[in-house]
């Protein structure tokens, strides 16, 4: 699990992008574009290089509804296995 | 057939020019001339048309993209038309004025190509004395400026043992992932199959290396890496399928769904210059050829594993089986596998005494 205070960051390089074809958000990286479903969509564009691990559940937390308990696993394990391929990076 | 998916990727290549000589081009024999290649108002139009059809990420590539006087402009018109664009490149010709201009004008990421790993080898590699040096000073750039770095390393028998010294070199430079790719044998590079295939030791050797590193480096180097054709024993699941996920341009224009489709004799390509990208990508007959898996014969036709490797190589079932449509002979179901085994010993006893036949721009 990530760690309260960490700030999870999207490095540069990588890029929310509407795909307007597909009609669906993608994050572009080096040579991979990770299409993103509701949930992914809801993580990352709350992402803003500032915000800490704990903020970040709280605002999902009210924007959906959910206990943070359940959410928090979730959200840590998308962000680590993105920060495992060097696609999200936590500082 | 199912419907035709919409291209993701778009490997531009901007033109043949190139300051390297490297044995293993992938380019074909006959190179464009600087005079036949698109012009920027062309390449603007392209990259337009390529993203109202759904390409997503752009590759610019060469030859040396580089050597294109027009290069800064080239990234602007595509992140103005909204694609990530990645450069790929030796770094020759490149000063860190170029790099910052190119930064303005938004490129997303940098790909860097090694020779070799020490200027001994490398510049004996790419038939361009001083280009190890350039290159370490053009990363230096790249890392104060700020880009993402992938390095690419094609390995073969004569540098496949610096592998490690390249795993290390791209910690070193900051790179989020390295390519290691064996050396795949198109275009050019067939002259020197030769001098360049690696063993069939260093093959396994290499498989093992990786896997190790990609234990040991995870979360801090991200690994690609393309094993040895010639001494596999399932054919590469080439391009994600012909006509399904990318497309490539030549410098004069011709749309082809791959590097070497050209090989392919009975296959007719259409250019940018006469017809829309989109035209090209629904309705040219060679992008229809070997979509789907209808063109299949056996074994692919009923192996359990077509839609894992969709066949395999359609340019390497040519070279090595003489059919476009047979399986990629790397497959052991394949009747020609025991061919490419043979010829695979034959080039690799061969290999101590064959010279690299360098290949020059004229």
């Amino acid at each position: 699990m990530i760690a309260q205070g960490a700030i999870p960051v999207i490095p540069r390089g990588v890029r929310l992008h509407r795909d307007a074809v597909r009609d669906r958000w993608v994050l572009l990286a080096p040579e991979k574009t990770i299409a993103l479903d509701e949930i992914g969509h809801a993580i990352l564009s709350r992402i803003d290089g500032r915000t800490d691990f704990t903020t970040l559940i709280d605002r999902l937390a009210a924007d959906y509804a959910a206990p943070r308990e359940q959410i928090a696993p979730d959200v840590s394990g998308f962000i680590e296995a993105l920060a495992e391929r060097r696609i999200l990076e936590v500082a | 057939m199912s419907r035709i998916p919409p291209p993701m990727a778009m490997l531009a290549e901007l033109t043949h020019r190139c300051p390297l000589a490297c044995p293993y081009c992938s380019n074909p024999l006959e190179l464009e001339a600087q005079e036949r290649e698109l012009s920027t108002e062309d390449w603007t139009r392209v990259f337009a048309e390529a993203a109202e059809l759904g390409v997503l990420q752009l590759h610019l590539s060469g030859g040396e993209p580089a050597t294109r006087r027009d290069l800064t402009d080239l990234v602007r018109a595509a992140r103005e038309a909204g694609l990530y664009t990645n450069l790929i490149t030796s770094g020759i010709g490149l000063t860190r004025r170029r790099l910052e201009e190119l930064d303005t004008a938004g490129l997303d990421h940098v790909q860097l190509s090694l020779q070799g790993m020490d200027a001994e080898l490398a510049d004996r590699i790419g038939g361009y004395k001083g280009g190890f040096a350039r290159k370490m000073q053009v990363a230096g750039w790249i890392g104060e400026i700020g880009f993402p770095l992938t390095l690419n390393a094609v390995l073969h028998r004569q540098n496949l043992h610096q592998l490690p010294r390249a795993l290390e070199m791209a910690q070193e430079m900051g790179a989020r992932r390295i390519e290691v790719a064996i050396v795949q044998f198109y275009g050019w590079a067939m002259k020197n199959r030769a001098a360049l295939m690696p063993t069939r030791e260093q093959a396994r050797e290499a498989e093992a290396l990786v896997a190790e590193a990609r234990e040991s480096l995870k979360g801090k180097l991200v690994i690609d890496f393309v094993p040895a054709d010639y001494h596999g024993d399932y054919p590469k699941r080439c391009m994600n399928g012909w006509g399904s996920v990318g497309l490539n341009i030549a410098p004069d224009g011709l749309v082809l769904p791959c590097h070497a489709a050209r090989t392919i004799p009975h296959l007719e390509f259409w250019t940018v210059r006469d017809r829309s990208l989109r035209e090209i990508w629904y309705d040219n007959p060679a992008f229809n050829a070997y979509r789907g898996d209808d063109w299949m014969k056996e074994p692919c036709r009923s192996c359990e594993r077509k839609a894992i490797d969709l066949g395999g190589c359609r340019c390497q079932a040519l070279a090595i089986a003489g059919d476009p449509a047979a399986a990629d002979p790397v497959c052991v179901k394949s009747p020609a596998h025991a061919k490419m085994r043979a010829m695979a010993e034959a080039f690799n006893a061969e290999g101590e005494s064959a010279e690299l036949t360098y290949r020059h721009y004229a």
